[in-house]
């Protein structure tokens, strides 16, 4: 392995990393915006908002070291990607600009219309942000992203059928991790109902994103060929794997079995991503440039490469405390409700 | 012919690039002067919540806890707001400068990458503290708390050594076509600008934050609450202030000679030098015209003596490079360095007058002007150190890597940015009022139910009863 598909590598790591944490953070506020007013749908969104409160900037840490890696690491296609998908990543910008300030004072502010404006924000934008990074996952992964400042098209490269299934899929794949998770944390809780009611989500969610994936075989195959070809040959055992998982999370939640829902679900998301990379192996954009290509001089890749072993030492260990922390956190304030 | 070819070729391309120069510059400028300020208090707030704790628990105080412990509501909210608009930053290097970063970013990135290890851990040890009041014993939960104050040197340092290096460039090397062919990190990470620009900006970061939280008390003060909780949370933030502002003197004026040398053409523009001469006079204020300084106040030889201690000293002037290698605004650049200087000459004023009083009676200056002038402090401490990125960043100007690529080579070739800049502007004028009432809100809120009354981000909800001994 090349220095520079190391380089790829830690790229991808990222990119599950936060298709997973991110994704579920952005399928819990999915949740939480279509919960409704309901003492029930009340009640899931504190669930919703406990899990995720503390954690949210932990999971949101990935974008930024996705964006970090690929600029310093293969800053050609950073270049191309920015420029020629400008609309969709301003959208997403936005969302995260939205969502961020929802986050930021929806627990300080107590007046209900205020605090309902604040989750609305804070859910709308949970949706936004993941649909248009998926167009523009869905733009690089059907090759209409060319190398240089801007030179691709502005619209059509994240309006096709490719970057609108994608963006869909991204949605309602955080929503089916974030119902699952949700499962286990209502059972936490305590909360049987609560435990029924993600658990029908969960479902839900696990169907449509199966639908949509399916509905995807039949659109990469006329508008993403490369890539077709690749997931239905070399990364082949990937896409197996992930409906396997998927298959195998929803037989668990179906006989409501205590564990084993989560680590499947996730499993289910990551090999569809790295599914991915390894359809698109050696090109980082499809056809237009490979990772050889674009990326940087050997020592910036070392540096990176020492840099993610760093990070790797120093914040695991640290997140790992976070987690413990706020599980039993979670668990302590649940004593008291009950 | 096909170099000719291709650059009628590019022709349109430059045009369609200059357009969005001016806006993507504006938003620029606006998003990293708004971001600039949280940045401040994410870096040194830590440090002013940890000082209050150490006291809290030294003495057993319980005034100094409660301030530590708002203080750390107040960080969490501010350090989220900053996360939002950091991010909306690392968006523009490829939204707004996508020529810069595909070039350069594999030379300066790494100390993006650097600086996000900083940031995660800072993330997750805020967390960690404000999860900790009333969860962990006292000293373990100061402890989770250091490593906060830690992560937001090292931060600074990561971001503002981009900078530097943008200002002096070194550490690559490039092929006939300008693309970079090879990197030393080492050098790239430390510049001659490094050491005084990030030491620059630290200690603005621990000023503006400093006197920004001592001017909330002073207010308060003012409106008559004057008790032992409101003294604390003045005299550590100001005691803290008073302390640094004189190193910070010491260590701009290292730096501007620094630029004189380094930078001549940003130190001629921002002291609106035209000509390189000797025995140079150093004006306070005044218009900036193609024949020096109009009006102002002229100190003669006092420029040239400030550069290299003697008035004999040459100064470079800005027709020492061609018109189109001079920065814009010059009068702007020469106000604004005024602007720094002043104000940190009175932070001093202040400081000296807070520390004399203190010395002599223990106490804080009696009079109202004393507060009245603690008060505007922290308004004042956020336009001088904007002013001192307006001197850096303006005064680099046309160039976004000193000498290398100009700034119209790096805007995207994308269209709308006038568009972009407009909703920027109106979504952080929204979050700007939004942070402050909430912040003002949190302050009654604690006033009228106590301390625990505000939820802030990154905290469980309420938990059980604290055992016994926690803090």
């Amino acid at each position: 392995m090349s220095k520079a598909d190391a380089a790829a590598a830690i790229l991808w790591i990222g990119a599950t990393l936060y298709a997973v944490f991110g994704g579920a953070d952005f399928g819990a506020g999915f949740w939480s915006l279509i919960g409704g007013r309901s003492e029930r749908g009340e009640r899931a969104r504190r669930l919703i908002d406990s899990a995720i409160g503390p954690v949210w900037e932990a999971n949101h840490v990935w974008l930024i070291f996705i964006l970090v890696v690929l600029w310093t690491a293969f800053s050609v296609a950073f270049e191309a990607v920015t420029s020629t998908l400008f609309i969709p990543l301003c959208l997403a910008a936005l969302g995260i600009v939205l969502r961020g300030s929802g986050f930021a004072f929806h627990e300080v502010v107590k007046r209900p219309s205020e605090r309902s404006f604040a989750e609305h924000l804070f859910a709308a934008s949970s949706v936004i942000t993941p649909f248009f990074m998926g167009t523009v996952v869905g733009a690089i992964a059907s090759g209409r992203v060319p190398i240089g400042n801007a030179t691709g098209d502005p619209w059509s490269s994240w309006l096709n059928p490719v970057s609108i299934l994608v963006g869909v899929l991204f949605v309602a794949t955080g929503a089916y991790l974030a119902a699952v998770f949700l499962i286990t944390d209502a059972r936490h809780a305590g909360d049987a109902d609560l435990e029924r009611y993600f658990s029908t989500r969960a479902l839900a969610a696990a169907v449509v994103t199966g639908a949509i994936a399916v509905a995807g075989i039949f659109v990469l195959r006329d508008d993403a060929r490369y890539l077709y070809d690749r997931l239905t040959a070399e990364a082949l055992p990937l896409v197996l794997a992930s409906v396997a998982c998927g298959i195998g999370a929803i037989a668990l939640i179906l006989r409501r079995a205590p564990r084993g829902a989560r680590p499947l679900a996730v499993g289910a998301v990551v090999a569809v991503i790295w599914g991915w990379g390894v359809a698109q192996f050696p090109y980082l954009l499809p056809t237009e440039l490979t990772i050889a290509a674009g990326a940087g001089t050997s020592a910036t890749l070392t540096m990176v490469i020492i840099v993610f072993v760093a990070a790797a030492v120093l914040v695991l260990p640290a997140i790992g405390l976070l987690y413990a922390l706020t599980q039993r956190g979670i668990l302590k304030a649940d004593v008291e409700r009950d | 012919m096909t170099d000719l070819g291709s650059l009628i070729a590019h022709v349109p391309d430059v045009v369609a690039a200059s357009s969005e120069l001016l806006p993507a510059r504006s938003q620029m400028a606006f998003t990293l002067g708004f971001h600039i300020i949280l940045a401040c208090l994410g870096v040194a707030f830590p440090a002013l919540m940890l000082i209050a704790n150490y006291i809290g628990l030294k003495r057993d105080d319980e005034v100094a806890l409660g301030l530590a412990r708002r203080w750390s509501k107040v960080a969490a909210v501010t350090f989220a707001v900053g996360a939002v608009t950091g991010t909306v930053l690392s968006f523009e290097f490829g939204l707004l400068w996508p020529a810069f970063t595909g070039r350069f970013g594999d030379v300066f990135g790494i100390l993006f990458a650097i600086e996000g290890i900083f940031f995660f851990l800072e993330a997750i040890f805020i967390a960690i503290y404000i999860f900790g009041w009333n969860r962990l014993s006292g000293w373990a939960h100061f402890w989770t708390g250091v490593p906060i104050a830690i992560c937001g040197i090292g931060g600074a340092y990561s971001v503002v050594s981009v900078n530097a290096w943008m200002n002096q460039p070194q550490g690559y090397t490039l092929d006939a076509a300008g693309n970079v062919t090879d990197v030393n990190p080492l050098e790239v990470m430390w510049t001659p600008a490094t050491a005084y620009e990030v030491s620059h900006m630290i200690l603005a970061a621990y000023l503006v934050t400093a006197f920004l939280v001592a001017s909330v008390y002073a207010v308060g003060m003012l409106r008559g609450r004057r008790d032992r909780h409101h003294r604390l949370g003045l005299l550590i933030p100001l005691t803290v202030a008073s302390i640094l502002a004189p190193i910070q003197f010491f260590v701009g004026d290292t730096a501007a000679r620094a630029i004189a040398e380094d930078q001549p053409i940003k130190f001629a523009a921002m002291e609106c030098v035209q000509h390189t001469h000797t025995h140079v006079t150093e004006y306070i204020g005044g218009i900036c015209t193609d024949d020096g300084v109009n009006g102002g106040i002229g100190i003669p030889n006092l420029d040239s003596w400030l550069v290299g201690f003697s008035s004999d000293t040459e100064v470079t002037g800005l027709d020492s490079v061609p018109p189109d290698e001079r920065p814009p605004a010059n009068t702007l650049l020469h106000w604004s360095f005024d602007a720094m200087v002043g104000i940190g000459t009175a932070m001093i004023a202040l400081g000296v007058w807070f520390g004399i009083v203190w010395w002599r009676r223990r106490d804080i200056p009696k009079t109202p002007w004393f507060l009245r002038a603690v008060a505007i402090s922290g308004v004042a401490a956020i336009l001088a150190m904007e002013a001192g990125w307006i001197v850096t960043e303006v005064g680099r100007q046309p160039w976004v890597v000193q000498g290398v690529m100009r700034t119209e080579e790096a805007v995207t070739g994308a269209s709308g940015i006038w568009l972009t800049f407009s909703i920027v502007l109106v979504l952080y004028a929204l979050l700007g009022v939004a942070t402050i009432l909430i912040l003002r809100r949190m302050a009654r809120r604690w006033r009228e139910e106590g301390v625990d009354a505000v939820q802030v981000p990154y905290e469980p909800r309420p938990g059980p009863p604290v055992p016994e001994d926690g803090r």
